[in-house]
C-alpha cells in the first residue's frame, strides 16, 4: 500500500483537534468531540462530514445508459435526469464488486460514486466491461465531499446556496453555488436522516467546508467523524462494503435485493440471482440485539443454542440511539427470523442476542 | 493529567500502591485513545493476575482494548460502579473510574513500573 493521502481538508481536521486515522489509503478523521456525542447531534440537530476519500467516475458517451445498466442491478436506464440511484455491481458470480451512487447528468452522461477502498478496482472493471468508446474517467482526486446530514441539514444547505431546498426531494440533485462557488447539491446520505451531499472541486473545497461548517457549527451541530459515520449508518441496516458485504455476497443475501431489476435486460450476475431467487436463499444479512452484556464486532463467530454455527457478525457496535449493543451478520436460514434466539462468541464466551427487525432504528429517511 | 502518586505501566495502565493493594486502572491517554467507553469486562474477585497478563477487557464505541495488570497478584475488589456506567473511566480515569484491585504477591515489583515523569516522556505528552 503506498502512502496514505491526505484529503483536501486534512489542516481543518487537525485545527479541530480531530484524532486522524488511515482508512482506505486516506487519513481521515476518526472523531473530533466522541463519537456518542457526534452521534446524537446527528440524530438531533446536525453534524458536517468530510468524505473526499469517495471515488467519482465519470461516464459518458453514446450507449452509455443500456452499458451502465449491463455493469449494475439496479435501472440506471429509467433513471431520470437529475436524481441519483443506489446499486451494487456484481461480478458473473452475483458477488458484489462495489455499491454504488448513480447520478444521472444528462441522455448519456453518468457519474458514479464508489467506495475509497474499491477506486482503481472499480475503474478497471468499469472499463473492462464496457464496450469500446465511451468515456471513462476516474476523477476522485479532484473532486470533494462535504456532507451535512440531520434535521437541520435542510436551513444549513439551504442558507449556504441562498435558496430554498425544500423543493429537492431525496435522491435528487441539481447544481448551485456557494459562495461563487459551483457545486452539485445532492439530497442523499448514509445516516438515516435528512441529508445533502455537496461535491465541490477539490481546489475549492476549503471554501465550501468553512462555509458549510460556520452554519454548522453557529446552530450547535458538530463535524463528524468515521466512527460516528459507521454508527449512523450501522443504526439503519446500510452495509459498509468490505464488512456486511463483498464478493462472497449478493445483493439478495444483504437484503437489499430491491436494488435487482430482473425485469430489465440481461446484467453481470442476473443468471445467478434469478437462480438464487427461484431456489431460495440459504443465508440472510439479519440484525440482531445483545441481550447479554458483549459489543458484537466484525468476524465473531455466531452459534445456536446447540453450539452449531449458523453465521458470522460483520458489524457491530454500542447504538448511541438505542443505548443497546446491535449488530449484523449473515445468519442460515430459518435463523435469520425475528425473535430468534442466537449466540455470539465473544472472545470465547457465548453471549445471547435476539435476531430483530431492521432497520434498528425507526425513521422516516429524508424527503 | 498524570499523577506523581501514580505508577504507570507501557501499555497505560496506572497503579495506586497502599497497603500492600494496588488499585489499577487506565491512564488518561488510554482514554482519550479509546473515546467513548461503553463496555468493561472484569475480572471476578480471586482471579490471580500477572504482571503484563492480560486480566479484562475495556471497549469503547469503535473497539475491544485488553487492559493487562501491572502487578502480579489476587484480585481483591472489582469496581462495580464502572462496571455499570463505564463512562466514569472516561470521566475520572484516575478516581471513580478505577477497574479492579490487586493484593501484591511481590511490591517490590513496583519498582518496575515507570514514574508520571518517565510515562509522560514514554507517550511522548
Amino acid at each position: 500500500m503506498s502512502k496514505p493521502i491526505d484529503t483536501p481538508l486534512y489542516d481543518r481536521h487537525v485545527s479541530l483537534g480531530a484524532k486522524m486515522v488511515e482508512f482506505a489509503g486516506f487519513v481521515m478523521p476518526v472523531q473530533y468531540t466522541g463519537i456518542i456525542d457526534e452521534h446524537v447531534t446527528v440524530r438531533e440537530n446536525a453534524g458536517i462530514f468530510d468524505l473526499s476519500h469517495m471515488g467519482e467516475i465519470f461516464v459518458s458517451g453514446k450507449g452509455a445508459p443500456a452499458a451502465l445498466n449491463n455493469l449494475v442491478t439496479n435501472d440506471v436506464e429509467k433513471l431520470k435526469i437529475g436524481k441519483a440511484l443506489y446499486t451494487p455491481m456484481c461480478t458473473p458470480e452475483a458477488g458484489i464488486v462495489d455499491d454504488i451512487l448513480v447520478y444521472r447528468d444528462g441522455d448519456e452522461k453518468y457519474m458514479l460514486v464508489v467506495n475509497a477502498s474499491n477506486i482503481k478496482q472499480d475503474y478497471k472493471w468499469i472499463v473492462g466491461h464496457m464496450p469500446k468508446g465511451l468515456e471513462i474517467a476516474d476523477r476522485s482526486f479532484d473532486i470533494a465531499l462535504v456532507a451535512v446530514q440531520g434535521p437541520q441539514s435542510e436551513a444549513i444547505v439551504g442558507e449556504a446556496v441562498a435558496q430554498d431546498m425544500g423543493e429537492l426531494r431525496y435522491y435528487e440533485f441539481e447544481n448551485a453555488v456557494i459562495d461563487d462557488i459551483p457545486v452539485r447539491v445532492s439530497r442523499t446520505g448514509y445516516t438515516g436522516e435528512d441529508g445533502f451531499e455537496v461535491y465541490v472541486d477539490a481546489a475549492r473545497a476549503g471554501e465550501v467546508w468553512d462555509a458549510l461548517f460556520d452554519l454548522t457549527n453557529g446552530i450547535g451541530g458538530v463535524p463528524v467523524g468515521l466512527g460516528a459515520r459507521d454508527t449512523l449508518r450501522l443504526e439503519m441496516k446500510y452495509c459498509l462494503y468490505g464488512n456486511d458485504i463483498d464478493e462472497t455476497t449478493t445483493p439478495l443475501e444483504a437484503g437489499i435485493g430491491w436494488t435487482v431489476k430482473f425485469d430489465k435486460a440481461g446484467f453481470v450476475g442476473k443468471a445467478p440471482l434469478e437462480k438464487q431467487r427461484e431456489q431460495g436463499l440459504k443465508r440472510k444479512l439479519a440484525g440482531f440485539v445483545m441481550v447479554d452484556a458483549g459489543v458484537p464486532r466484525h468476524g465473531f463467530e455466531i452459534i445456536d443454542v446447540d453450539g452449531k454455527r449458523i453465521g458470522g457478525v460483520t458489524s457491530g457496535s454500542y447504538s448511541p440511539s438505542l443505548g443497546d449493543n446491535i449488530g449484523l451478520g449473515y445468519l442460515d436460514v430459518p435463523h435469520d427470523e425475528f425473535g430468534t434466539e442466537i449466540l455470539v462468541d465473544v472472545r470465547k464466551k457465548p453471549r445471547l442476542a435476539r435476531v430483530v427487525e431492521t432497520p434498528f432504528l425507526k425513521l422516516l429517511g429524508g424527503k | 493529567m498524570y499523577p506523581e502518586e501514580l505508577k504507570y505501566d507501557e501499555t497505560h495502565e496506572w497503579a495506586k500502591v497502599e497497603d500492600n493493594v494496588a488499585a489499577v486502572g487506565i491512564t488518561d491517554h488510554a482514554q482519550s485513545e479509546l473515546g467513548d467507553i461503553v463496555y468493561l469486562e472484569l475480572p471476578e474477585v480471586g482471579t490471580e493476575v500477572k504482571a503484563g497478563g492480560e486480566f479484562g477487557v475495556v471497549e469503547s464505541v469503535k473497539a475491544a482494548s485488553e487492559v493487562y495488570a501491572p502487578l502480579t497478584g489476587k484480585v481483591v475488589e472489582v469496581n462495580q460502579a464502572a462496571v455499570e456506567d463505564p463512562t466514569l473511566v472516561n470521566r475520572d480515569c484516575y478516581g471513580g473510574g478505577w477497574l479492579v484491585k490487586i493484593e501484591l504477591k511481590d511490591p517490590s515489583e513496583v519498582e518496575n513500573l515507570k514514574t508520571a515523569a518517565e510515562y509522560k516522556d514514554f507517550i511522548g505528552a
